[in-house]
C-alpha cells in the first residue's frame, strides 16, 4: 500500500532529480525501489504514483497524464505475475520445510549405529544425492552371533522412492523377527513390495545373514548390483555371485542362497549402484577401475575403506554426487 | 450516493467486442463510484479475464455488473455466468502453475488476487458461474 509520506518521499526525488539531474538522486530512486518491492508495491501503483507525483510537480499536458492508462494497463499483467511469484515463493518454503522434515524422518528409518560383534569390523557411508535418498541399509539382529544385513536401492529418487522405502523398512522389521533364511526373506519381501507399490517402480536389493562365530556370509540378491569379495590371501578382489529378479517385477519370483566363508583379512564390500555408476567427467566407471580404487584402500580399517573410497570417488566425479550413495564394508579380523 | 438509484448491467459475451464492452461498462460505473484510477483498471482487467474465460471455453455467457453496498461501502460486484464444458478441477484452475499454462480457467488466479471477493461454482457439462466483488478503498 503505497502511503502518504512515501509518495511526498517519491515526488521529493523526483523534483530534486528534475531540477539537478544527479546520479546521487539515481541513486536514492534505486534505493527506493529496494524498499517499495520489499513492500509488495506493485508495477502499476508504481505507474499511478508516477503519474501522480508529475501532476504536483506542474502542469501535466493532456496526452502525458492519457497515456499512463496505457501503461497502467500493461503493468497490472506485471503486477499480477508479481503476486503470483510472491505465492510460488511462499509455496516453496512450504514445500522445502515439509521436505526438511521428511529428510529428519527418513533419517530415523536408517540404523544409527553399526553392530559390533568380536573379530569384525563394519563401516558404512551412506549419502543421498539429494535431500531425500532412495537408498536403504539395515542391519537386523538375529539369534546365536548372527545379524541379517540389508543394503537396497529403490528406483527413481525423492520422496516416492522415501515413502518406498518406509514400507520396506516396516516389511523388514516384521519379517526380521522369523528369521528367515536370505532366499525366504527376499520371496517374502517381494511379494510385499509387489502388492504395494506403483508398478512402475521396483527395488533391488541384498539380503545376507552374517555368522559372526563361523565368519560366515549367506546372502541372496533381488536384482541388486553386485558387490565384491577381497580374498586377502590372494589379494584379489571378486564380484558377489548371485541373480533373482528385483521385489516388485514378478509376483513368484524365487532367489537363490549364496555362501562365503570369510578369513582373517578378507573384506566383504556392499553397495549400491551411485558407487558403480559413479561419473568421471563424461565417463562412468568401470567396475575395474572401481576395484583398482578398493585396491588402494585394501589394509584399512573397514569404516576408513568406507571413507577413503568415498573421497576417492568424490574427488573423482568432481564433487557432483548423481545417485545416491551406499556401501557396507564387512572387514574379518 | 444511494447505490440503489443505480441498475445491474448485463452484457452478453458472444464476441470479442463484447469483452471491450463489458470493461467499458465496468469501467465507467467503477469510475462514477469514485473508485481510484488503479482499482478501476483491476476491475475492468478482471470483467476481461471473465469474459474472455467465456468468450474461449464456453462461446457464450453474459457478464453482470452491479453496484452493492454493505455496511455503507460501495462496492462493484462482477457475475460471470455461462452454459459451456464447466471446470473439471477448480482447485487447479486457481493454481497459479496451472493457469499461466493457458489451459481452462485462464487468468482466475489473477481475478482472485485482484478482488476482495470471489466465488465460483462449476458443474460439469452444466456451466461456470464466478462472482467477485470490489469494494471501494
Amino acid at each position: 500500500m503505497v502511503t502518504r509520506s512515501f509518495r511526498e518521499e517519491y515526488v521529493k526525488i523526483l523534483r530534486d532529480y528534475l531540477s539537478a539531474q544527479g546520479e546521487d538522486q539515481l541513486y536514492g530512486a534505486q534505493q527506493l525501489g529496494k524498499w517499495m518491492l520489499s513492500r509488495d508495491i506493485s508495477p502499476e501503483e508504481i505507474t499511478d504514483l508516477h503519474a501522480q507525483a508529475l501532476e504536483q510537480l506542474g502542469e501535466v499536458p493532456e496526452f502525458v497524464r492519457s497515456s499512463f492508462s496505457i501503461l497502467t494497463e500493461v503493468m497490472i499483467e506485471y503486477g499480477n505475475e508479481h503476486r503470483s511469484v510472491n505465492s510460488w515463493r511462499n509455496r516453496h518454503q512450504q514445500m522445502e520445510s515439509e521436505i526438511a522434515v521428511a529428510k529428519a524422518m527418513q533419517q530415523s528409518l536408517l540404523p544409527s549405529e553399526v553392530p559390533v560383534y568380536p573379530e569384525l569390523e563394519i563401516g558404512v557411508v551412506s549419502i543421498a544425492a539429494k535431500q531425500i535418498s532412495g537408498d536403504y541399509y539395515d542391519f537386523i539382529e538375529q539369534t546365536e552371533g548372527r545379524f541379517g544385513v540389508a543394503i537396497a536401492d529403490i528406483t527413481g529418487k525423492g520422496m516416492p522412492a522415501a515413502m518406498c522405502m518406509s514400507m520396506v523398512k516396516y516389511a523388514i522389521d516384521s519379517l526380521g523377527q522369523m528369521e528367515l533364511g536370505p532366499d525366504e526373506m527376499l520371496h517374502h519381501l517381494n511379494r510385499i513390495v509387489g502388492r504395494n507399490i506403483d508398478p512402475s517402480m521396483f527395488v533391488t536389493m541384498l539380503f545376507g545373514s552374517y555368522d559372526s562365530k563361523e565368519h560366515c556370509f549367506r546372502y541372496a540378491m533381488a536384482g541388486h548390483e553386485p558387490g565384491f569379495l577381497y580374498r586377502s590371501a590372494e589379494g584379489k578382489f571378486y564380484d558377489l555371485e548371485g541373480r533373482g529378479n528385483a521385489l516388485g517385477l514378478c509376483p513368484n519370483s524365487e532367489y537363490a542362497v549364496q555362501e562365503i566363508h570369510l578369513e582373517i583379512n578378507d573384506v566383504l564390500i556392499l553397495l549400491t549402484d551411485g558407487v558403480t555408476e559413479c561419473k568421471n567427467n563424461r565417463y562412468y566407471l568401470q567396475r575395474e577401475e572401481l576395484v583398482h580404487h578398493l585396491q588402494k584402500e585394501v589394509g584399512n580399517s573397514a569404516q576408513k575403506m568406507a571413507n577413503g573410497l568415498y573421497n576417492r570417488l568424490l574427488l573423482l566425479s568432481q564433487f557432483d554426487l548423481l545417485d545416491d550413495y551406499t556401501m557396507i564394508v564387512l572387514r574379518r579380523t | 450516493m444511494v447505490v440503489a438509484d443505480y441498475s445491474p448491467e448485463t452484457i452478453n459475451i458472444e464476441q470479442e467486442s463484447d469483452i471491450v464492452t463489458a470493461r467499458q461498462v465496468g469501467r465507467n460505473m467503477s469510475k462514477l463510484f469514485g473508485f481510484g484510477t488503479i482499482t478501476q483498471s483491476r476491475i475492468a482487467t478482471s470483467i476481461s479475464e471473465l469474459a474472455r474465460n467465456i468468450y474461449l471455453y464456453a462461446g457464450t455467457g453474459t457478464i453482470t455488473i452491479s453496484p452493492v453496498e454493505r455496511e455503507g461501502v460501495i462496492g462493484l460486484q462482477i457475475t460471470a455466468n455461462d452454459s459451456g464444458p464447466g471446470i473439471p478441477d477448480i482447485r487447479q484452475a486457481l493454481d497459479d502453475g496451472y493457469s499461466t499454462s493457458g489451459a481452462l480457467g485462464a487468468g482466475l488466479p489473477g481475478v482472485k488476487r485482484m478482488m476482495d471477493e470471489f466465488e465460483i461454482h462449476s458443474t460439469l457439462g452444466e456451466g461456470t458461474r464466478v462472482i467477485v466483488v470490489k469494494w471501494s478503498d
